[in-house]
């Protein structure tokens, strides 16, 4: 669990980052979204302490960040930004050791550790472990980055715009593995972006900040019906509000007893898309189907509706 | 690298070692360029001494220089010694715009003849370039590269050995080669002082008037910056291949 207390960070007469304080839960992704010159960036430093605060304090699971030598404390914390930082002179697998070099973990286990990430990253590592960042794609870039980050099996993962040097379906995939991973790996994901769309698809919960200061923290769902500031309902957009509210939604949780004709959606399938397939179809109801093959009730047109409306 | 260019590296190495182990072979050749039946080839010494102590000079000065200038470099770029960039800096170029000749002229009374204040002055003239390179090397690490190096937990000693100095040393390389090149040439005005070098040959043909004695200084020493710089070129593209930062 991360807890931030009223951090507060200056620089010479500006404050970058204004009294904010937040909780993380252990094994959620929170992410903060803002426009450039939020503060977000410099919060997300100061919990590995890339950025000491002027005042207040980070908690790792209760204790505080301060009282762990830094060096020490950033090898216990993932951390993947933006342009991955890759070493270029290192390969792909020396590249992922890092950390765990660093903390002098055994070369057999370090060994291991680079294969099944590479694994878990699908690039297979015969063909990749031996090659350097400079001959990988964007996308694979990006990914060895998040495994580098990964490496030490850190329980807090910190992300500075990992995929905005993505393009948008090479960034989609990105986020759904990421999504996978973290819940996999039970990892608690700090993640930093200026992109709603990345915040309300990542995030269990979303803060927003705008000049040094957070607006609101909450879930996605909230940030959409009772947005606490003009702001926010400004970065979360109004026009397709409702269509953002029923993309958090997925079909297994708003389906209704009963059975339908017609072509089955999967559980998992956000209710956003499920309107698109029924208006395409011309249909009004539809089955839901679970992952493991069995009927899981049904979605009506009014139903998904209703899952739309505002409070 | 064609192979025209390994033949003609090989036959100039061949035709310099050749010259100097074995002079009197090539005395036809500087004939012409003798009057009143001066010797043709220079008899006061070995030439094959007389080179390998122009190099033995000339490295010692630039190993010296390397040593001060990358650890200069190095501490001017750190965050703790950036205020002194600017001095260093003016330091180094004195070093480089103030002539060889005068250090000389001011190192001897202070050290004596011989070889120290030939070192002293080659010693001064290199800094510049490697200096001023391993500067450039070490502010043009990808920031990116640094943060992540950084935020992964790596101490400030780590960041710099693990990845600051292996990705500036291309231009480190380069930085040296000038010096090591420049030095060569530069290191003749030594024997004006008494220092064993080249230079000696250049000056007892100018002494005696005997064109033959100049230009086999003159030629072994150019002929030997050629090759120093070919080779130190070779070892650069292997760090750099070897690197992966071309």
């Amino acid at each position: 669990m991360i807890t931030v207390e009223s951090l507060t960070k200056d620089y010479g007469a500006a404050r970058v980052v204004d009294d904010v304080s937040l909780t993380v839960a252990r094994g959620t992704v929170a992410v903060i979204v803002g426009t450039s010159g939020s503060g977000k960036s410099t919060l997300l430093r100061m919990i590995n302490r890339l950025v000491e605060p002027t005042r207040g304090r980070v908690l790792l699971d209760g204790r505080d960040t301060k009282d762990t030598p830094v060096h020490v404390l950033r090898r216990h914390i993932g951390y993947a930004i933006q342009g991955h930082g890759l070493f270029p002179h290192r390969t792909v697998a020396q590249n992922i050791a890092t950390v765990p070099t660093l903390l002098g973990w055994e070369r057999a286990r370090i060994a291991a550790r680079v294969a099944e990430l590479l694994g878990i990253f699908q690039l297979e590592p015969r063909e990749y472990a031996h090659k350097y960042p400079h001959q990988l794609s964007g996308g694979q870039q990006q990914r060895v980055g998040v495994a580098r980050a990964l490496a030490a099996e850190p329980a807090v993962l910190l992300m500075d715009e990992p995929f905005g040097a993505l393009d948008p379906i090479i960034r989609s995939k990105a986020q759904d593995d990421l999504r996978e991973i973290q819940r996999r790996f039970g990892t608690t994901v700090v993640l930093v972006t200026h992109d709603m769309d990345e915040a309300f698809r990542l995030g269990d919960r979303v803060a927003v900040m705008s000049q040094g200061r957070l607006l609101q923290y909450d879930r996605p769902a909230v940030l959409l019906t009772r947005p606490a500031d003009p702001f926010v309902s400004r970065l979360t957009g109004t026009a397709d509000r409702a269509l953002k509210l029923l993309s958090l939604v997925t079909a297994g949780e708003a389906a209704e007893p009963g059975a339908a004709e017609g072509a089955a959606v999967p559980a998992a399938t956000p209710l956003r898309e499920v309107l698109a397939d029924l208006v395409w179809r011309g249909a009004s109801v539809a089955p839901v189907v679970k992952a493991d093959g069995t009927p899981g009730g049904r979605l009506t047109l009014a139903g998904i509706l209703a899952r739309g409306r505002a409070g | 690298m064609g192979r025209l260019g390994w033949v003609l590296r090989l036959a100039a190495f061949g035709l310099l070692v050749a010259f100097l182990t074995v002079p009197q072979r090539f005395a036809p050749l500087f004939v012409p360029f003798t009057e009143y039946g001066a010797p043709p080839i220079y008899d006061q010494g070995s030439l094959l001494m007389l080179a390998l102590a122009h190099l033995g000079t000339v490295f010692l000065a630039t190993a010296a220089s390397t040593a001060v200038a990358v650890t200069l470099g190095i501490l001017v770029t750190r965050r703790s010694g950036a205020e002194f960039l600017p001095l260093s800096r003016t330091l180094v170029n004195i070093g480089q715009t103030f002539p060889p000749v005068a250090v000389l002229a001011i190192a001897v009374p202070l050290v004596g003849f011989g070889e120290t204040p030939t070192l002293i002055a080659l010693f001064a003239y290199g800094l510049l370039p490697v200096f001023e390179n391993t500067i450039s090397g070490l502010q043009s690490c990808p920031p990116p590269v640094v943060e992540a190096a950084s935020g992964m937990g790596m101490s400030a000693r780590q960041r710099l050995t693990a990845v600051e100095l292996p990705l500036a040393m291309p231009l480190i390389l380069e930085g040296i080669r000038l010096s090591l090149v420049v030095n060569v040439g530069t290191a003749t005005i030594g024997s004006t002082v008494a220092a064993k070098g080249l230079g000696e040959v250049i000056i007892a043909g100018l002494l005696s008037n005997n064109t033959a004695f100049i230009l086999q200084g003159g030629l072994v020493t150019g002929l030997m910056a050629m090759l120093l710089y070919d080779a130190m070129a070779a070892v650069e593209r292997r760090v750099l291949r070897a690197a992966h930062v071309a």
